[in-house]
């Protein structure tokens, strides 16, 4: 009896040790959050993920600030800015800015950190992001001009938003490695440790400029990386995580349930769409040559059903080749309802009364693609489905073997038209459509500095090509955001998290 | 001895090789990796600008080459991915990989061995049954569920276990458990056979006649004997643990070897890929060839062989 009485004791006290210490996050003042990729590089230049820019917006800065409530431009590292003419722009900078290292921000900084990524040669990841820029010039030190390639209207919002200023003197030192291990910027939060794809923490800034952004309220976030949502949602059970991003609908419909979370969904600016060979670059024989088939693919669509049964959360309907917020997506095009029986009629006047068998190409959300799919038997386009890996479905994209596959763009959260419509209809690898006139009004638009004369030529382009139907332009995404009730957060439209802006309540 | 020991090394080696090229070559086909790695933001020019930075735009048969000669100085390049060196990149991941496999297979012994002896003993009886079920659950149960089950009922409900990551020790007790119990059934399986024949065999029989105690019979006369073809099994089942433990990688966010390998491979990053696939194949002809000379050692038989 005593024995089993001290074998109890003795089970109860090493269940005991077994405990794990108590979660005191809001006491710690540390918000623990899970990353569910593995990011490649803290340095923003050298990765091209979702969490790459989460962190790039923490830890840097870039010379402007745009608001995501608002969408206007402040100065953030730059007071001021005037375009000296259609390829210069000169900036006052901000004074008294210093790196988390100590480094002083002046004209030095800027000019290293334009003429290094904009040389091709370093590699910068997203050479889009940069290669507008010819290099920067120093007037003196806190007046700096930067020289554009050629006209670029839309530099004031890649200046907001992926170009950030790096410490001239520490970066020419540790390179991207060495930046990706020991991050210096002058943001919000500074960087206390990274291990690589795996674990970041960071600390706030407590020397932080008057910027925009604002300060930050919590002191300390802990991001782990952990691939399985699964397990995030355990972790945020067992009370060890804060926040969690990206749940899919389902799970996160559960967990609005319960009461226990907050629970918050916002659009992004990533929009599905479906790519047709209009080009006739897979066989000139395709189908989709032919504009009658193109308006069945896009009567035959119910976006509607799609949005409410699949995507769900703040998805829209989407009718243009760009995401309703950007600058110069205009709304007023020609829009397909849904009407299977139209769809059967254009079919039948294009020449194929018993329909077609297509190839049907997919990299992601295979569900949405096989309910695209079905809509699409039901007026009698059969599809041969293939799901492929991203990189390989690009190839045979680029390469013009693809007759109907369905894609999304996200645009890299620019908010302009031409980080959409002017991706994908210059001609470039991945244009099905290789039409001039939309061509030429793109190329106006682009680079016109003039708003009105831009918002007017995309108008008319992305008008002909929904009355061309080239795309199927379908719905837009949305992300969900799972935190306690501790944590306070508004997540905006751009699919950024913004440690800076969360706070406990 | 001296003699077999170099020829097995140079089959090993022969097998890395070709294990290597066969790889490589797969990579290549499955997709552009200079789309992949330009990532899904990128335009057609920053792909091409990639390829020819890479040199992917080299005949194939160069590229492995140029891998080939580098690797066998030990330098495995830089991780595309992550721009970091492969060999900083994989030791960690290794540890973390190879401390799971050996709690896993140490955990599968522990609980297998016994279970076989002890339902051998018996054969039909509850234990047996006991054992069988458990053996069909092993084989059944898919691992990324089980681990699932054992993180709602430890670090949910009871909250005794962390659910993921690799700190402590704790971090290690529930993939331990998943990955060992996915490798208990076979082993289990083999010992219950192997005892058994062995028990049925004259010399058991005799041993028994001669006096001995039933604990010498079982573990000193059976046991040794029935183990031989349990030996070849773990090591084997330990070199597929090592590489195959993606899915309990991935339930735990342990970041090991085995899920690096599983990421790399989507990610197209051909000198982490490769330096982890050398690695895998390394390690499992290296344990299979540590079966072959313990089994030596149970077996004075096979010395000889």
């Amino acid at each position: 009896m005593t024995r089993t009485l001290l074998k109890t004791t003795a089970l109860a006290a090493f269940a005991a040790s077994l405990a794990m210490p108590t979660f005191a996050n809001q006491a710690d003042d540390t918000l623990n959050v899970a990353f569910t990729k593995e990011l490649e590089n803290v340095d923003s230049y050298f990765n091209s993920s979702r969490e790459g820019v989460v962190m790039q917006r923490a830890v840097w800065d870039g010379l402007i600030y745009r608001d995501p409530a608002t969408n206007e431009y402040v100065g953030n590292l730059a007071t001021s800015w005037d375009w000296i003419d259609d390829t210069t722009l000169e900036f006052k900078l901000r004074e008294g800015v210093t790196f988390h290292n100590g480094e002083v921000f002046n004209a030095d900084d800027v000019v290293f950190t334009v003429n290094y990524v904009a040389k091709e040669e370093n590699g910068v990841k997203t050479q889009r992001n940069v290669n507008w820029m010819e290099s920067a010039e120093k007037i003196d030190d806190y007046t700096v001009r930067i020289h554009l390639k050629e006209k670029f209207p839309a530099a004031i919002e890649f200046l907001s938003g992926p170009v950030s200023m790096y410490p001239n003197e520490y970066y020419a030192e540790v390179g991207p490695s060495g930046m990706g291990l020991k991050p210096v910027g002058t943001g919000p939060y500074k960087v206390v440790d990274v291990v690589p794809g795996q674990h970041f923490v960071l600390e706030k800034n407590e020397n932080y400029h008057d910027s925009p952004k604002g300060e930050a309220q919590i002191a300390k976030i802990d991001i782990r990386t952990i691939p399985d949502v699964n397990t995030q949602m355990a972790e945020i059970f067992s009370g060890s995580l804060d926040f969690i991003w990206q749940v899919p609908t389902d799970q996160a419909e559960k967990l609005a349930q319960m009461d226990q979370f907050t629970v918050a969904n916002a659009s992004t600016m990533r929009v599905g769409y479906l790519d047709m060979d209009s080009a006739g670059r897979s066989g000139a024989d395709n189908p989709f040559t032919n504009k009658k088939v193109r308006e069945a693919v896009n009567y035959a669509i119910n976006r509607q059903e799609l949005v409410d049964a699949l995507l769900k959360g703040e998805s829209e309907v989407i009718y243009t080749a760009c995401f309703p917020s950007q600058f110069g997506c205009a709304q007023d095009v020609r829009q397909f309802e849904y009407n299977p029986e139209r769809a059967k009629e254009l079919l039948a006047e294009a020449g194929y009364p018993d329909g077609f068998t297509t190839e049907f190409y997919a990299y992601r959300d295979q569900q949405y693609a096989e309910a695209i799919a079905s809509y699409l038997n039901a007026v009698g386009i059969k599809t041969d489905f293939r799901m492929l890996q991203y990189s390989a479905l690009r190839e045979l994209n680029m390469d013009g073997k693809t007759p109907l596959s369905f894609q999304t763009w996200g645009s890299y959260s620019v908010n302009d038209a031409s980080a959409m419509v002017s991706q994908f209809f210059k001609h470039g690898s991945l244009d099905s459509t290789r039409d001039d006139q939309v061509l030429e009004w793109l190329n106006i638009a682009d680079s016109s500095t003039d708003p009105d004369v831009r918002k007017e030529n995309y108008k008319l382009a992305l008008q002909r090509i929904a009355d061309e139907a080239f795309w199927a332009p379908m719905f837009s995404y949305n992300t969900n955001y799972v935190f306690t009730k501790q944590v306070a957060y508004e997540p905006t439209a751009d699919e950024v998290l913004r440690f800076v802006d969360m706070s406990w309540n | 001895m001296l003699p077999f020991i170099l020829k097995r090394l140079g089959l090993a080696l022969l097998v890395a090789f070709t294990v290597s090229f066969i790889s490589f070559s797969l990579l290549f086909l499955s997709g552009d990796p200079a789309a992949a790695l330009a990532g899904e933001t990128a335009s057609g020019e920053d792909i091409e600008a990639i390829r020819t930075l890479y040199g992917f735009d080299r005949p194939m048969m160069v590229q492995y080459g140029e891998w080939l000669f580098s690797a066998v100085r030990g330098d495995f390049g830089e991780s595309y991915y992550f721009k970091l060196p492969v060999a900083s990149l994989i030791t960690d991941r290794l540890q973390v990989t190879m401390l799971l496999g050996l709690c896993g297979i140490t955990f599968a012994l522990l609980t297998a061995v016994p279970l076989g002896v002890a339902a051998a003993i018996r054969p039909n009886s509850m234990i047996d049954r006991l054992a069988l079920f458990l053996s069909v659950a092993g084989q059944a149960l898919p691992s990324f569920w089980f681990g699932l089950i054992l993180i709602v009922l430890f670090s949910i409900k009871f909250q005794i276990l962390p659910p993921s990551g690799a700190e402590s020790w704790r971090h290690f007790v529930m993939p331990t458990i998943v990955l060992g119990y996915y490798a208990m059934p076979a082993i289990m399986r083999l010992t219950r056979a192997g005892m058994l024949d062995v028990l049925n065999s004259d010399y058991i029989r005799t041993a028994r006649a001669k006096g001995a105690g039933e604990g010498r019979v079982l573990f000193k006369h059976a046991l040794r004997n029935a183990i031989i073809p349990v030996v070849s099994l773990a090591a084997v089942q330990m070199g597929f643990m090592l590489g195959g433990s993606i899915v309990v990688e991935s339930v735990f966010a342990l970041h090991g070897a085995g899920y690096l390998a599983w990421e790399s491979i989507a990610r197209n990053d051909l000198p982490t890929v490769q330096a982890l696939i050398l690695i895998f194949s390394m390690f499992y002809i290296t344990f299979t060839f540590l079966a072959d000379v313990l089994n030596a050692w149970l077996d004075p038989r096979m010395r000889s062989a």
